[in-house]
Formats: C-alpha cells, sequence, structure tokens
C-alpha cells in the first residue's frame, strides 16, 4: 500500500472515530439485556412489538444509541430492515428505520419488486424503572410511517401513504419468577391505522379508523446473556382486497456483552397480500453505542 | 498508583475483618446457604469492594468511608436479607444516602459490580436473582436523597 492511501485510510478512520469515542467510552450502566432488542420498526422492544424499555444501556446521566440489521424471511416474502436509536437518559428515545418487503413471488405480476416505508419513532419513558419499580416502567411512543412506493398499497384500496401510531407501553421485570429466572413482561396498546404495520398503507375500504390493539411479549433470562421468549401482536384488518391477521413470534437472544445483541426468531405473520401462512425465520443483529 | 495503594490498603482490612467476623444463631434460608452464608457473603462484599474502588462512576460516592465497618455492616445486611442468622446494626438505609444524590447511573453500576462479584464466587443465577430481587426494594431509599 502507498504510503498517502495509508495516510488518507488511517485519517478517515481517526476523523470519523475518534470523536466517537471521545464522547462516548462505554455502551452505558444500566444493567445487561435491560435495552431488549430493536424492533422491525427501529423502537426498542422485541421483534415485533415495542416495550416500554429504552434502546441501549443509558441510564440517567448518560446518552447512547443502537445500530440495528434485521430480516426476515418467509415463503413469499424478505423484509430487511435498518435501524438507528439514540437513548438520552433513558427519558427519551428517537429512532429512525427504513423496512424494504421484497415481493419475491408476487413482484413479476405487480411488476413491481419491492414495497418499502421510513419510520420515524420517538419514544419517552414516562414514569417508573423495569427493575426498580414495583409498578413497572411505563413509556408513551409515536411512530410516523412513511411509503416510499405507494402504488401498490393504492392500488389495493389503502386510503393513506403515511400514518402515525401511537402507543402506550409497559414493562416490569420480575426477579426469579420461573424456577428462579427473571421474567420480563410487556404490555403494549396501539393505536393504529396501519396494514401489514404500514407496508400495504394506512387505513383501506373495510376500516379507515384508528383502533386499538393488544401487543404482550414475554421472555424468561436463562442467565443475563440469554433471554428466550414470545410474543403476540393484534393487527387491524382494513383492506377488503386480502384478509389479514394477528403475528406472533417465539424468540432466543443472545446478549453476549452490552455492545452486542443476536436475536432469532420464528415468526408466524399470517396471510400477507392474499398469500397464506408467511411464516419463517427472523434474525436481527444490533450494536450498541 | 493511588488504586494499587488504596486497594492494598483495602486488602490488609478486609483480611482482618473477615477473619474476626462470626456469626452461629441458627437461620431458614436455602438463598443464605447459596452465597456461601457468612463467609460466602464476606467474600462477594470484599471483591465489591476493590471493583468499586475501580469504577469511577461510584468510587467518588465511598470515598472517605471506614472500609471496615462498610464490609462488616453490608455483609450483615445481606446476610440477614438473605435470610441468614445475623443482624444488620448500621443506620437506616434512608439516613445513610441522606445528601449523597445517588443517581440511577450509580445505582445501576453498583448493581451490575455486586452482579460481578456473584459471578466471580461461582453463586447462581438463581441465588443471584433471588437476592437481587430482595436488594432492589432498596432502591427508593438509597436514590435521589
Amino acid at each position: 500500500m502507498k504510503p498517502s492511501t495509508l495516510c488518507r485510510l488511517t485519517l478517515v478512520a481517526c476523523v470519523s472515530l475518534a470523536p466517537a469515542a471521545a464522547l462516548k467510552a462505554d455502551p452505558g450502566s444500566r444493567l445487561w439485556a435491560t435495552g431488549g432488542v430493536t424492533t422491525i420498526e427501529g423502537t426498542a422492544g422485541g421483534g415485533l412489538v415495542p416495550w416500554a424499555l429504552m434502546s441501549g444501556y443509558a441510564s440517567d446521566e448518560e446518552w447512547g444509541g443502537t445500530l440495528t440489521l434485521s430480516r426476515a424471511e418467509t415463503d413469499d416474502f424478505t423484509l430487511n430492515v435498518t435501524g438507528a436509536a439514540l437513548n438520552w437518559r433513558n427519558r427519551i428515545e428517537l429512532s429512525i428505520a427504513r423496512q424494504t418487503l421484497d415481493l419475491d413471488t408476487l413482484g413479476a405480476a405487480l411488476g413491481q419488486d419491492e414495497l418499502s416505508q421510513d419510520i420515524f419513532a420517538a419514544k419517552v419513558r414516562l414514569a417508573g424503572d423495569v427493575l426498580y419499580s414495583d409498578y413497572g416502567q411505563w413509556s408513551l411512543g409515536l411512530q410516523h410511517k412513511h411509503q416510499r412506493e405507494f402504488d401498490v398499497p393504492e392500488a389495493v384500496g389503502a386510503e393513506d401513504d403515511r400514518g402515525t401510531d401511537v402507543y402506550l407501553a409497559a414493562s416490569k421485570l420480575f426477579f426469579a419468577a420461573v424456577l428462579d429466572r427473571n421474567l420480563l413482561v410487556n404490555v403494549s396498546l396501539r393505536g393504529t391505522r396501519a396494514n401489514q404495520g404500514g407496508l400495504l398503507g394506512f387505513g383501506g375500504d373495510r376500516n379507515d379508523s384508528y383502533e386499538a390493539m393488544l401487543e404482550t411479549s414475554a421472555g424468561i433470562l436463562l442467565n443475563r446473556s440469554w433471554v428466550v421468549g414470545a410474543e403476540y401482536r393484534q393487527k387491524p384488518d382494513n383492506l377488503g382486497f386480502a384478509r389479514e391477521q394477528d403475528w406472533w413470534d417465539v424468540f432466543v437472544a443472545w446478549i453476549p456483552d452490552r455492545r452486542l445483541s443476536v436475536t432469532a426468531a420464528w415468526a408466524d405473520l399470517g396471510d400477507i397480500a392474499g398469500l397464506e401462512d408467511q411464516r419463517g425465520l427472523y434474525v436481527s443483529l444490533q450494536g450498541t453505542f | 498508583m493511588i488504586i494499587v495503594a488504596r486497594t492494598l490498603a483495602l486488602a490488609a482490612t478486609l483480611a482482618l475483618a473477615t477473619a474476626c467476623a462470626t456469626s452461629n444463631r441458627s437461620g431458614d434460608s436455602t438463598l443464605y446457604q447459596g452465597l456461601g452464608e457468612r463467609s460466602g457473603i464476606a467474600k462477594i462484599v470484599e471483591d465489591l469492594l476493590y471493583r468499586i474502588v475501580e469504577d469511577d462512576r461510584i468510587a467518588p460516592q465511598f470515598k472517605g468511608i471506614d472500609v471496615v465497618q462498610f464490609h462488616t455492616n453490608l455483609t450483615d445486611q445481606i446476610c440477614e436479607i438473605s435470610g441468614g442468622p445475623c443482624t444488620y446494626t448500621g443506620r437506616a438505609m434512608t439516613e445513610v444516602h441522606e445528601g449523597m444524590n445517588v443517581t440511577e447511573t450509580q445505582f445501576n453500576a453498583l448493581a451490575e459490580q455486586l452482579i460481578l462479584a456473584m459471578e466471580e464466587n461461582q453463586v447462581s443465577t438463581s441465588a443471584q436473582n433471588r437476592l437481587l430481587g430482595r436488594l432492589v426494594e432498596l432502591h427508593p431509599d438509597i436514590t435521589h436523597r
């Protein structure tokens, strides 16, 4: 390698890494696994369900964030998600995510390869701490979703290419609750008009109003590095052209260090756009800073 | 250098404290046994103190404490909380932490160091969880005072 190239590479590395390193020595002080992982909507939670937990590990005097890549493959679709979140003092979480749904089977017929949307989200911790409060941790969140290609959703009856979900989430960890293992329980109530989470637009011919949906999950911490659990997410059914079902999954998350988590899940997403029984493997990789 | 000196001083005083402390009243608790009884708890607290000294998030809050007294008190307290035959004779938690303004970051940091100290002493996940479940009840008495 020529010296000039090395210089340039080193300079790039130094310039890009130095500020981050100077500001952030570690990912934060909250205990292992209490940041959850990142949902397909970019919010801290499980895989499908937002939790009241705030992204990463920043505690009340700290800030931090996460970067996440996720992928789910079913018989006829592939979902890719890239997301980033910032957490300020375990109080406010801001996140962005881009979802891309590859239309593996339908693509040729529709003349379009993918559906895609961007999600800009915020979450505020209202009260409590998941570990330390008897009544658990409570957060309020918004997810503003914006379709990037609205032709297909519009053709199947979606009313809008953008929508905002609102949710109230409660999370609590019960120490030594199941065979002396810690149990994390989450319940969220979401107001939404989204079709298939927004990938098929918002509102439709069957229903065009906000509806309240229950989303819940529970996980057992086998130790501080391994979590196994399940999630359930109720969904609206707004479009006449194809029914939409609730989602659920079972997951295992490995958190070898606060800086890294790897989540694998088996998810059942029901029928999507008329193609039945979309089930498959979900994998998510998260880095925390 | 300062840390090394402090650590050595800590080691000397703790060795003495651990050697002096014994307790033989009857108790009934699998948690107490899971922590290695009073001697096991004393060792965990000792390792915890070494960890505190090297943790910049919390070390300043422990500056100037009477290390031997602190070690005895915390050992007794964990012994009692875990169902062991000890009696905590220190001041009330609220009184001890008055004016310290312990933050969530610091409480979390101490919990982390306690967990690591328990791991270092091969305390089972089960016993760790049970103890933490009882200790977190002290959270309101310790933080933001």
